[in-house]
């Protein structure tokens, strides 16, 4: 039995909202970052949904170009992340406060 | 089947010259580093040969994945001259700060292709993958002064914000796909001028869309991290960015709104009104507060988006559209220059260990380089819009397309916000020329000197006749 397209979209809705609801929230620099993935994952299951619903390719095409550029991101995010860690010891956002004005 | 790939040749030339350049700068003697530079110049001066000569010659290309047309030419020549006047503004700059290292010239450079692509993407998905290839790069590049902390934490304030931006981007595209089942722009229009698109999800897509660039481009309320980011990053990497990153958001917004979305006109063209309004006074009143000069150019950055903004808002008038585009082109051209200039005098006047960056420190500077301080007042004449700078025409064009669409109200907007913002402008240049103050001295390097002289010249000279500058803007016409 096949599961309505409107589940998925759902879901994804659901995952996204907690994604960005933990960008805003939360603290812990990695903490964030799992959220931005959670962001992009939902968009992509979103347009898995979608391409499967109208039956395309063009959605899962979509969904691995958005992967690679993920962990592209995550390549350079983590790279950032561990240069700060060593010379504070700390990925705090809320102690990033040598900017302001 | 062959494929074509002339459409995307100058995105390869600088994408193909930054891959070599990230291999070859390993093998080359420390003596030997000066060649970097100067091959990723020479291949920008070689994509805008081939730039230049695809004028006129309107084709898409690779599946209509991409599409070339004089807009698209336009807008590529600014990035590539911009990517040029960049690297003439960091070459001495990071052999002075210390952070010398090729890869520099390398991220620029893969930036810049992103940029290039991103003004001829005729589908959302290569809108997502160029706004990546664009950013990432520059986070990076605003990491660049590490162990710095300031540097350090620009660079993950950009990066959790680009990235949460794209990924709103990314969720839109996802939404306009559902509703219409179609990724490309052409698609999308169809789809909804059949009538078997799910328009509220259209509208919610699109507006997922704006939000995602506006962030990208700094508009208010989205703006929050762009001053501590222009702050905290090595300075030529802000004047790169602040042009840059920033036109090539809007040079594709202005792509998509254009051709996809003038069925949501009615819904969306008050929120633009109002970004456009809240961007310009948000942005111009904010700047009057910052001591820092860095900050106050990125305020400043803000307002010029909220101005470049109005150019959206009739966005699905048919009748007065190209003039609108041409307008905002137009700016873009005038505030590329201007602000190059600009950056080009923060370089020189900063000082070790990011000293010389208050507004104060600029005391007296005029009377003792009255060149520098001349150049200094054109840059800033030219922000505010006065004549007989280049800046003035830029507002005069958009302006007086502002008001042929019959937004009286945001132009009149727009000019009140002009007005707050000579106050800001105008205190740089009293404070170079009225008061005493420390002896800084200015570091006078060729390429710099050169870069502050050719910008200066260039706002006052096509200010006195701006006439072909802006014929080219008005043919820089957008394929619908």
């Amino acid at each position: 039995m096949a599961v309505p397209v409107a589940y998925y979209l759902a879901l994804s809705a659901v995952l996204f909202v907690m994604g960005a609801l933990g960008v805003l929230v939360r603290r812990n620099a990695i903490v964030v970052f799992m959220s931005l993935e959670l962001m992009f994952n939902a968009a992509n299951l979103a347009f898995v949904a979608f391409a499967r619903y109208y039956l395309q390719l063009d959605g899962q095409i979509i969904v691995f170009f958005v992967m690679t550029v993920a962990a592209a991101e995550v390549a350079v995010g983590l790279a950032l992340m561990v240069a700060i860690f060593r010379a504070r010891h700390s990925i705090d956002v809320d102690q990033m406060s040598i900017l302001k004005g | 089947m062959t494929l074509d790939f002339t459409p995307i040749l100058p995105f390869m030339i600088v994408a193909g010259a930054a891959l070599a350049l990230l291999v070859l700068d390993l093998f080359w003697p420390v003596r030997l580093k000066w060649l970097t530079p100067l091959l990723a110049a020479a291949s920008l001066l070689a994509a805008l040969v081939v730039e230049l000569g695809q004028a006129n010659y309107l084709r898409a290309g690779l599946s209509n994945m991409v599409i070339i047309d004089n807009f698209s030419v336009f807008a590529n020549a600014i990035f590539i001259c911009s990517g040029i006047a960049a690297i003439a503004l960091a070459y001495d700059y990071i052999q002075r700060t210390g952070i010398n290292h090729g890869e520099y010239y390398v991220l620029m450079l893969f930036s810049i292709s992103g940029m290039l692509l991103m003004s001829t993407a005729a589908d959302l998905i290569i809108v997502f993958l160029a706004l990546e290839l664009l950013s990432v790069p520059l986070y990076v590049l605003t990491g660049f002064a590490r162990p710095r902390l300031d540097s350090e934490e620009a660079a993950l304030k950009y990066f959790l914000l680009g990235a949460f931006s794209s990924g709103v981007l990314l969720y839109g595209i996802a939404l306009l796909y559902g509703a219409t089942s179609y990724t490309s722009l052409h698609g999308i229009l169809s789809a909804v001028s059949r009538g078997t698109a799910d328009m509220p999800l259209v509208v919610v897509g699109a507006a997922f869309l704006l939000v995602g660039v506006a962030f990208k481009g700094g508009v208010v309320p989205f703006h929050m991290w762009a001053p501590d980011v222009y702050q905290g990053a090595p300075t030529s990497v802000t004047g790169f960015m602040s042009v840059g990153a920033k036109a090539a958001g809007f040079v594709a917004l202005l792509r998509i709104f254009v051709v996809a979305f003038p069925p949501v006109a009615v819904e969306l063209t008050s929120v633009m009104n109002f970004l456009a309004s809240l961007t310009m006074l948000i942005g111009n009143i904010a700047a009057i507060g910052q001591r820092n000069i860095k900050r106050m150019l990125a305020y400043s950055g803000i307002a010029q988006a909220g101005y470049m903004l109005m150019a959206f808002v009739p966005f699905g008038n048919k009748a007065i559209i190209n003039d609108s585009v041409a307008s905002m082109i137009f700016y873009l051209a005038v505030y590329a220059i201007a602000s190059f200039g600009a950056w080009a005098v923060v370089v020189a006047v900063e000082q070790a260990e990011g000293r010389g960056l208050d507004i104060d420190d600029y005391a007296g500077l005029g009377r003792r380089y009255p060149l520098l301080g001349v150049a200094m007042l054109i840059f800033m004449l030219s922000f505010i819009g006065l004549p007989p700078t280049l800046g003035f025409w830029g507002k005069f064009y958009l302006f007086r397309s502002v008001i042929e669409g019959n937004y009286i109200v945001l132009a009149l907007v727009g000019m009140l916000a002009s007005l707050i913002s000579a106050y800001y402008y105008l205190r740089v240049v009293v404070m170079m020329f009225l008061h005493d103050g420390a002896n800084i001295t200015v570091r006078r390097n060729w390429l710099l000197s050169g870069l502050v002289g050719v910008s200066a010249l260039a706002v006052l000279l096509l200010g006195l006749m701006p006439g072909p500058l802006f014929q080219m803007a008005a043919d820089a016409l957008l394929r619908l």
